[in-house]
């Protein structure tokens, strides 16, 4: 018996595991706790790493051409070519987190602990766990394995339903 | 005069928010908690939250780059 869509529920499908596209599921999911709304995130595919107990997330410049980082005073963007040469990648993401940092915006680990501690349930996406050969005892603590009916069945109760 | 003051001056959405969230639960209720903040989107964020969670917004100052907002406690 499917209970009526509750307009404070909220779902999340987590997709994306860049350092970028991190931010929008637990930025929308710790404030929507904070305003007394039922949270659940559903990670599949590569947003998957999100639960990893050790967080290794980077971004890179590559296809990427909206990315124009503020530079003295000017936004600039990256060739991709760029892209292709060993660290630069690796460059980008530790100028996005010095970026970060510098301007009081909350850490990935930090959010993620908020929303662990706010109740926003973490539910794995079990088909891609398997198919990405991942361990339930390699992420956070409190992590649900679900299918994609467990998912259906969370959105049919929730007012917003968001895909990132 | 309020009960607490809360200082979040220098961090960004959603902190400002989330710290509010969790000192106004250690408060008794009705009572008041002031916010420190520097973070312009506070202002239409403390509105929103304010109205969804009935917890009331006193008032809502600036004074220069620091915003005040006075929130009372849901009784």
């Amino acid at each position: 018996m499917v209970e009526p869509s509750d307009a404070r529920r909220m779902s999340i499908i987590v997709t994306k595991g860049t350092l970028d596209w991190a931010y929008p599921p637990f930025v929308l999911s710790t404030t929507a706790a904070a305003m007394g709304f039922e949270v659940a995130l559903f990670f599949t595919f590569y947003g998957l790493p999100l639960l990893l107990r050790d967080l290794d997330l980077a971004m890179s410049p590559l296809g990427n051409p909206a990315m124009k980082m503020p530079t003295a005073g000017a936004h600039l963007g990256m060739p991709n070519l760029l892209s292709m040469v060993p660290g630069v990648d690796a460059a980008a993401t530790a100028m996005m987190k010095r970026l970060m940092k510098r301007k009081g915006v909350a850490s990935i680990p930090e959010l993620r602990a908020l929303a662990v501690e706010s109740g926003v349930r973490m539910i794995a996406c079990q088909m891609t766990m398997d198919l990405f050969d991942y361990r339930l005892e390699d992420m956070i603590e409190g992590v649900e394995l679900g299918g994609a009916a467990t998912y259906i069945e969370v959105a049919a109760q929730s007012g917003i339903n968001l895909f990132v | 005069m309020a009960d607490r003051t809360l200082d979040v001056k220098g961090l960004n959405c959603p902190l400002p928010i989330l710290r509010a969230r969790k000192a106004l639960a250690t408060l008794p209720p009705g009572a008041t908690l002031e916010v420190l903040a520097t973070d312009p989107g506070a202002v239409r964020d403390f509105e929103a939250f304010a109205r969804t969670t009935g917890h009331a917004l006193l008032e809502s100052t600036r004074d220069g780059p620091v915003f005040r907002f006075l929130l009372r406690n849901r009784t």
